[in-house]
């Protein structure tokens, strides 16, 4: 190895380059002691020092038992200043305790332990000539032995079964999930997509047209209800169907998730003469239109409706939409203007979906074409 | 009858040991010793010295944080209950009585309000978790400047970006774990970014969820990927990246003593070990502080995840915060062609640009060992000063992280700064790729000024701030020499050399192979290498000093401390041959 | 019987005197109006008398017409562009929100007026209020008996704060955000943070559909829906903070903020501690 700090060569080539090195090493400093090492007056204050962390340690964790059973949670939670009184009292004791102890073990390190400075030296992180001609004579050794350098069916063979071992992980990994089908092409707007129980639920309602119902409440809209500006955050109704015998809804729990991730529905009032493209006004309702909740960048839900301007944004990475013409997009990542359900009057009033929406709602995706 | 025992052999080795005093402690050890070998251990292992200095605890931070991850995480998975069967809550959180849920989001209440230091455990594990994360980046940026990721730690520093991968992942699966309203939108967009993927990406959707989103399985499949798969990858890269630090000893900073042949600090036994212990003992009890003070992740408040429900402010945690900002500024690019989309818009911000990012990190120590042709083994520290080039990229790799950063929280600096929300995106398009090359020209200019500031203190000495004034009527400033510590760690570096082309083609006028490859490192070795200030020759330096001391008229008088300077070096000086300065 | 037969006093000799019926008419009539007028409940919606209408009127002519038109029929701009709305219709609600709440009236036009103090009295706004109700048929301010819960059972009125929620989820926070603390509209507009605003404000924003804001209106959002609403963001206030300090209630970006600045800048500063130079002293340890 080259003297004081030089590398072994310089240039990757070997040649040695220019070595008129201007300070030579000093060597290392010659070590200073701490007052605590030679004053036992600052020693002794350091111990107490040292020492009454600890103490504050213990005194913490004492604090946090005492805590834990002192302040209750639940339903009528302790507080302190309007904070939850377990968790800050709990958190404060067992910072306290770990700090003391950190705080005093660092304290200790600094002042009180030998703090001589000590020199290991390195060795390359190569292993030796040697070491790697013997590694090599091993290798070669062992594969001569082995015998598969000399019988080249035995390695094709051999490797030829090991690769189709491996596709055996991957194949178990199918039934992970069933395959897509035609299932982004449908909503639970489409009654010919429902299951047995729903379609029987449905024969009960003796109509042909599924109504666009108030989320959370699950009430039909008549059109007289709602006012110029008025945006309504809807699904349809079969998400609050309750089965006539059982008192259950039927569809519900991660089911009714599923759906509301795709079926979930927008509706607003305009005035018919704010409507631009022709469509959005064919599809609405005395100027009540209705479109996907779902945004069709990611998926985010959507109804930061700009009432002035109907423009409807999405809180996620904020694509903006203009309701007033077949859900253009007008700013932002997405892609494509966002479906929209076409709205008609059901015999009774109440504002019902012609029928599905025309295209996959939400998210693009590969096949959509 | 009393039998001599002395000089029966109390151990199986070749030559009888004298009997002494039994010791329980020793018997124990010798107990473990002749099955383990603890002596030969200890002997190796206890006293390794580990140099010392603030910024190579960086990566302790994220070490200790990730043992606060597995203490508390133990804890929460005594309670949670990772099911997405629906439940109807009933618990201690009266707004939320009577309202549908997952059993995840369920037991999460229940370990928030019923379970006491359920809250808390819960809060210190999401701030250890972002602490964790912080600390890689700070701890990688510290190695990046610093140049430790240079041979022979290259594999070290690849181990280093495939755990900051792995963090990353975990932490999306952990805070998705609760099933609540915002780490469900976080997976609704997860969810869209997977179907973007051409050909395959509603499959791996279907896969991925067990169906349509969001499915019944995948909160399971997370806990499993969280508490199992991810956890026993991280401790086994966490293993290697110790074993190699150990193996390669740390790096150093140069300095008098220091060469690339030794290491230089404290043993492991006693200084370094309290050190690092107490350490640990920092780091937990800095997050339980902020677990005790700092509200975080209040799920009740967002009540359970709901496809139909969203919140303004819908950010994924920081470290996601980049991709976040790229899906934000992405101008809406959709093919629709041949029957088939490919979704530009979603694939770019969601998939390739984060992959590009991560393969750069994870190539540059092989990058940049080809630009500057360096094989040589390095064990000292670059001050970053001395790296121009490596620092000034740094600097405009942050800035483009922390742009990304601020377009993800678009919305919020909008409402607080009453900025417009469109024209901070606009802005965002324009400024990463306007900025970060400003950033990087000013940051390599200020090194290189640094770095002749520093030749200049060590040719001339330092500024002692005494004016004096010759005969003939000139003012010139009074230097004084640096000290001989201070003089040899400037110039304990290494020499550039700008990489030069041999020649284009041979004697007979063929083309050399790989000459267009080679005219590339040529240009990038000179970008890299042109503009530094190499430390000077020792001609050089005699050079300067022997000039300084021709101007005799200006040193008379000045054999003590310069005015102020008596107390420059750190100890209390009573001693006149002790060096001006120290530093 | 000295007592019985006293003298009789001043007044009760005019007591059969001419005037003495009515003065006792004038008394009682004193009396009666004076305890109505100070026991009756003052509610400026039941008394639109037209005098409140008319200084309502001269209020709005000297700090409205400007921008809302002389008969409140809006004021357009020669390229087509509204000063400010018709406030035919916008009925006493949007008054009483607009006007109450300091935004109106308008001071500085941008994308969105902001709030700022309030210039009108009570009596001010109750006067404007019922001028522009006369205009128009429109929402009325709503009472505190509409957005109370007082009269339910515990029982009823945890579901109402339960259901209050889900409905304040689904349809307001992605505006207001989970907490009310506000968020982002284009082109510089933004939902106003709505944690720790008046009932009664709440409300009348719902009905009336301020600015940019969609109507939220008794046909879309019923009365008791909104009442559930407004019964959830105070239960929200009420709750003490269980984890510690909000940081301002907006989610991941202030936790990603403290979480570097408190988390990892406290900790570089121990490390700072635990690395540097300690104490040094020029004198020799005895060699003991």
């Amino acid at each position: 190895m080259a003297p004081d700090n030089l590398p072994e060569t310089t240039h990757g080539d070997h040649t040695p380059v220019a070595t008129h090195e201007p300070i030579p090493d000093p060597g290392l400093p010659a070590h200073q002691w701490r007052p605590t090492d030679v004053d036992p007056k600052a020693e002794r204050r350091a111990e107490r020092q040292v020492a009454s962390l600890f103490v504050l340690a213990a005194l913490g964790a004492v604090g946090f038992i005492a805590s834990y059973v002192i302040f209750k949670v639940g339903d009528n939670p302790d507080t302190i200043a309007n904070l939850g009184a377990s968790n800050l009292m709990l958190g404060l004791c067992l910072a306290v305790t770990l700090l003391g102890m950190g705080a005093g073990m660092i304290q200790l390190a600094r002042k009180l332990m030998a703090d001589h400075e000590i020199v290991e030296m390195r060795h390359p992180a190569a292993s030796s000539q040697a070491d790697r001609e013997a590694a090599v004579d091993i290798l070669k050794t062992g594969l001569d032995e082995s015998g598969l350098g000399r019988r080249p069916l035995i390695r094709n063979t051999l490797l030829a079964a090991g690769g189709v071992l491996g596709l055996l992980p991957v194949v178990m990994l199918r039934d992970l999930g069933p395959l897509p089908g035609d299932k982004l092409d449908h909503t639970i707007w489409d009654i010919d997509t429902w299951t047995p129980e729903m379609q029987a639920w449905w024969t009960t309602q003796n109509r042909t047209l599924q109504r666009v119902v108030r989320d959370v409440v699950g009430t039909p809209i008549k059109v007289t209800e709602l006012e110029i500006g008025d945006l309504v955050n809807a699904e349809p109704e079969v998400m609050f169907a309750v089965d006539a015998e059982t008192k259950q809804p039927i569809v519900e729990g991660t089911q009714l998730l599923v759906d509301k991730s795709k079926a979930a529905v927008i509706l607003h009032r305009m005035l018919p003469s704010d409507i631009v493209s022709a469509q959005t006004l064919n599809w609405s309702v005395d100027g009540i239109v209705c479109y996907s909740k779902i945004c069709t960048h990611v998926g985010c839900p959507i109804s930061l409706n700009e009432r002035t301007t109907h423009h409807l944004l999405c809180p996620c990475h904020q694509s903006t939409f203009d309701l007033a013409d077949s859900g253009r997009v007008l700013f932002g990542p997405a892609a494509r203007a966002l479906p929209q359900l076409q709205l008609t009057v059901d015999d009774e009033g109440y504002l019902a979906a012609k029928r599905d929406f025309t295209e996959p709602v939400g998210p693009s995706f590969w096949e959509r074409g | 009858m009393d039998l001599d025992t002395s000089k029966i052999a109390d151990t199986n080795r070749g030559t009888p040991a004298t009997a002494k005093k039994p010791n329980k402690a020793g018997a124990v050890a010798g107990w473990a010793d002749d099955r383990l070998s603890l002596g030969t251990l200890t002997r190796v292992f206890a006293r390794k010295v580990f140099p010392d200095h603030w910024s190579f605890m960086l990566g302790e931070i994220a070490l200790w944080s990730f043992v606060v991850l597995l203490l508390t995480g133990t804890f929460l998975t005594l309670w949670f209950n990772p099911s997405m069967s629906d439940t109807v809550y009933q618990g201690s959180y009266a707004q939320l009585r009577g309202v549908p849920m997952s059993d995840a989001y369920s037991s999460t209440l229940h370990i928030s309000f019923d379970v006491r230091g359920g809250l808390l455990m819960r809060q210190m594990h999401h701030w250890s978790a972002m602490l964790f994360i912080a600390a890689m980046f700070v701890h990688m940026m510290r190695t990046f400047v610093t140049g430790a990721f240079r041979k022979p730690r290259e594999l070290n520093w690849v181990i280093g970006s495939l755990l900051l991968l792995l963090g990353i992942l975990e932490g999306f699966a952990g805070y998705s774990l609760p099933d609540d309203l915002l780490s469900g939108t976080g997976l609704r967009i997860a969810d869209g970014l997977v179907k973007a993927t051409p050909v395959v990406g509603t499959y791996m959707s279907f896969f991925l969820f067990g169906g349509e989103f969001p499915g019944d399985i995948v909160i399971p499949r997370l806990y499993i990927l969280h508490v199992l798969l991810i956890p026993g990858l991280l401790l086994a890269l966490i293993g290697a990246h110790m074993l190699l630090l150990v193996f390669h000893k740390h790096t150093q900073w140069a300095g008098p003593g220091r060469t690339e042949q030794n290491v230089v600090g404290f043993p492991m036994l006693p200084v370094y070990a309290a050190k690092a212990g107490g350490y640990f003992f920092m780091v937990f009890g800095v997050t339980a502080l902020m677990g005790a003070l700092l509200s975080i992740n209040p799920i009740w408040k967002y009540g359970p995840y709901d496809p139909s429900k969203v919140t303004a402010g819908s950010q994924p945690d920081w470290y996601m915060g980049i991709a976040e900002g790229l899906l934000r500024i992405m101008p809406n690019w959709e093919t629709h062609i041949w029957g088939v989309t490919l979704s530009w818009n979603v694939m770019i911000p969601g998939q390739i640009l984060p992959m590009v990012l991560f393969g750069m990190i994870i190539a540059w120590p092989f990058l940049e060992q080809w630009v500057t042709g360096d094989k040589r083994e390095h064990h000292l520290l670059q001050r970053p000063r001395n790296a121009p080039t490596r620092t000034a990229f740094l600097a405009a790799m942050v800035t483009v992280y922390g742009l990304l950063w601020a377009a993800g929280g678009n919305d919020i600096l909008a409402t607080n700064f009453h900025w417009s929300l469109n024209s901070i995106t606009y802005f965002m398009r324009a400024a990463i790729f306007v900025i970060p090359p400003i950033v990087f020209y000013v940051t390599r200019r200020w090194c290189i000024g640094l770095q002749r500031a520093d030749n200049d203190r060590l040719l001339h000495g330092y500024e002692t701030g005494i004016i004096m004034r010759s005969a003939e009527g000139g003012y010139a400033e009074r230097h004084l020499p640096i000290s001989e510590d201070a003089a040899y760690t400037l110039t304990a570096r290494q020499r550039d050399e700008v990489h030069e082309i041999e020649s284009e083609v041979d004697e007979n006028g063929v083309a050399a192979p790989g000459t267009r490859s080679d005219r590339i490192r040529a240009k990038l070795s000179q970008g890299m290498y042109a503009d530094n200030v190499q430390k000077p020759t020792a001609e050089e330096l005699e050079e300067a000093r022997h000039h300084a001391e021709h101007s005799h008229e200006l040193e008379a008088g000045l054999d003590h401390p310069a005015a102020g300077h008596e107390f420059d070096d750190h100890a209390l000086r009573d001693a006149d041959d002790v060096p001006l300065r120290q530093h | 019987m000295r007592l019985l037969n006293r003298p009789l006093g001043r007044l009760s000799r005019h007591r059969r005197g001419p005037v003495a019926g009515l003065l006792v008419v004038l008394l009682g009539l004193v009396l009666t109006g004076g305890l109505y007028a100070a026991f009756s409940p003052a509610s400026a919606r039941e008394n639109d008398s037209a005098a409140q209408i008319k200084s309502g009127r001269q209020l709005f002519l000297v700090g409205c017409s400007f921008c809302h038109g002389s008969n409140g029929q809006g004021v357009k701009t020669l390229d087509g562009n509204q000063l400010g709305p018709s406030l035919v219709g916008v009925g006493a609600a949007a008054v009483d929100f607009q006007v109450g709440t300091g935004r109106m009236p308008a001071v500085q036009l941008g994308p969105q007026v902001q709030q700022k103090e309030v210039t009108y009295t009570p009596d001010e706004i109750a006067e404007l209020a019922a001028y522009v109700a006369s205009l128009g048929p429109g929402p009325a301010i709503p009472t505190a008996s509409d957005y109370s819960l007082a009269g339910l059972t515990d029982a009823q009125r945890e579901e109402a704060i339960a259901r209050g929620g889900q409905i304040f989820l689904t349809n307001c926070t992605a505006c207001h955000n989970f907490e009310g603390s506000g968020g982002a509209m284009p082109r510089g507009g933004y939902a106003p943070k709505i944690r720790g605003v008046e009932p009664k404000y709440i409300f009348e924003a719902m009905l009336t559909g301020p600015q940019a804001m969609d109507n939220f209106s008794n046909g879309n959002l019923s009365v008791d829906e909104k009442r559930d609403i407004i019964a959830y963001l105070q239960s929200l206030q009420d709750n003490p903070d269980y984890g510690g300090f909000g940081m301002g209630g907006i989610g991941p970006v202030s936790e990603g903020l403290f979480a570097w600045l408190v988390g990892i800048g406290s900790l570089v500063g121990v490390a700072t501690w635990i690395a540097a130079h300690t104490a040094r002293t020029s004198k020799e340890k005895a060699e003991s």
